[in-house]
């Protein structure tokens, strides 16, 4: 979890007093306060794991952008291919800056051919919104605007959401496929319901008006309990994307990071020709780069956190970016930044653990890969 | 986090967090059920090897839950006769019984008139309220 810089007053979301009532041990995150669990980080992940779970993540940002346009801004802005979109259909991608390194990872949704919308880390709202903006003046015909108040966002994570959910929406959520969504009425609220999440589970994401969030969480939960639903606060959530290896911008991405070095060549589509960022990349998919992110187990025992060098005979070689004991695993993962030659799988280094070398091996990653229930279809 | 829990009368506690049980010169010590909460998930526990030194408000060992490590401070100096091996594979006998199956160290004491500085259990409670607030 990045650390909380933001000065004053921290702000809440829709959903702080139904995270209060029930329990939430609420703390500072990225200038809000936020419960960051309910019963027990195990527990809620665990749930997520092997029934359901739900958090309100109504912290993330939203940027609507718009006009004919909207599509030229979204391309030379990221480095994902955006124009392989259909209506209906997210894609995740990078906001890059000129060296290549991360302004922010990002979401794309395509509501309609001229109109997107950009979900953007809670953290990096106000950066991203101003260099969206400081952009979108090189092109004749866009609107950009931040619209993170009016959206709350609620995920439910994990095997039995699409039934949970199934109950609330007048929608057939099978034909919601991995990274679509729909624009729907949810309790009366239009919203926007998408099949994607930070998990590695099967589960949705659902943007909505902030004034019908309450309703529409109590809902889910009273729907979900009997099915084994929990709230989750943002502890399993973080130990839930690293199991399933989805970085954390502030820890395994920054500015200084680029797609190639977090191994995240796959969202980095030169061929769709100019973007920010782009000759670098360029270069980095050419020759290689200095360092890799790559994840690993620790061997010896201890947990490898965030910071901690990484060593190889004696010579610092890296950091860790993010580390935890896994809790579905029952293992001591992490992910850090070395030379390549360090992180091929079967490589082994050491993390400083209180001035103690302790072994790891690197390992395949995601560390955690939910089963297919579908024989197969790919989500 | 309320004060509510057990903090039972024949412990002396630190305003670290830790309980000690004497015994004669022996010394049993654990963390208490107010840190346990606190610290949520306990997975890890590192603890010093049978015969090393301790010294009163110097750290002896770590405990780690899935979010935080924290430093675990000896409540009197002396001697570490015993560490709780079973710990190792099961961390949260902390959280489930902090005082029992939970302890961490048995110390030699060097001098146990210094258990006397200890805050008592209503001490302690008023510490803890005081705390979160």
């Amino acid at each position: 979890m990045t650390s909380d810089a933001a000065a004053g007053p921290l702000k809440t979301t829709p959903l702080h007093a139904i995270a209060r009532s029930l329990g939430g041990k609420l703390v500072p995150f990225a200038g809000w306060e936020m419960p960051v669990q309910f019963s027990s980080v195990i527990d809620e992940h665990l749930a997520v794991r092997q029934a359901a779970g739900i958090f309100d993540v109504s912290h993330m940002g939203e940027i609507e952008v718009e006009g004919q346009d909207a599509l030229a801004l979204v391309q030379r802005l990221t480095c994902n291919d955006a124009s392989r979109l259909a209506d209906g259909q997210a894609q995740y991608t990078g906001l890059l800056n000129e060296q290549g390194g991360f302004v922010d990872d990002i979401l794309v949704y395509r509501r309609a051919a001229q109109r997107y919308l950009l979900v953007v880390n809670a953290g990096n709202t106000d950066k991203d919104v101003a260099w969206v903006l400081e952009h979108a003046r090189a092109f004749r015909a866009v609107e950009a605007r931040d619209a993170s108040r009016r959206y709350a966002q609620i995920a439910i994570q994990g095997p039995r959401a699409e039934a949970i959910l199934q109950g609330l929406v007048p929608i057939d959520l099978r034909a919601i496929r991995y990274y679509h969504f729909a624009e729907a009425d949810v309790r009366g609220a239009r919203s926007i319901v998408s099949r994607t999440g930070y998990t590695g589970e099967d589960g949705f994401e659902i943007y909505g008006p902030a004034e019908a969030a309450e309703d529409l969480f109590q809902a889910l939960l009273d729907a979900g309990r009997p099915l084994g639903l929990v709230p989750c606060g943002l502890g399993a959530r973080d130990t839930l994307r690293l199991e399933a290896r989805m970085p954390l911008y502030g820890n395994d991405l920054d500015d200084t990071t680029t797609p190639i070095e977090a191994g995240l060549g796959g969202i980095v589509r030169l061929a769709k020709g100019e973007f920010t960022g782009r000759a670098v990349l360029e270069r980095q998919k050419r020759d290689g780069t200095a360092r890799r992110l790559a994840g690993f187990e620790m061997v010896d025992r201890g947990i490898g956190r965030h910071d901690y060098p990484v060593r190889h005979e004696g010579r610092t070689i890296g950091r860790v970016t993010s580390g935890t004991f896994a809790p579905f695993l029952k293992k001591n993962i992490g992910l850090a930044y070395v030379p390549p030659e360090h992180a091929a799988i079967g490589a082994r280094f050491s993390v400083v653990i209180r001035e103690r070398d302790a072994a790891a091996v690197v390992v395949e990653t995601p560390f955690y890969r939910r089963p297919q229930k579908d024989g197969g279809r790919s989500h | 986090m309320s004060a509510d829990g057990i903090y039972p009368d024949d412990l002396k506690y630190t305003k670290e967090h830790e309980w000690l049980e004497a015994r004669d010169n022996r010394a049993t010590v654990g963390v208490t059920h107010y840190a346990q909460a606190e610290l949520g998930d306990i997975v890890y526990v590192e603890l010093p090897q049978v015969g090393s030194a301790v010294v009163a408000g110097e750290a002896f060992g770590t405990v780690e839950s899935v979010k935080a490590v924290s430093e675990l401070f000896a409540p009197t100096s002396g001697t570490v006769a015993e560490v709780n091996g079973a710990l190792t594979d099961k961390p949260d006998a902390v959280n489930r019984d902090p005082y029992g199956d939970g302890w961490m160290i048995r110390i030699t004491m060097a001098d146990p008139k210094e258990v006397d500085g200890l805050m008592s259990a209503s001490q302690y409670r008023k510490y803890i309220e005081d705390e979160a607030n």
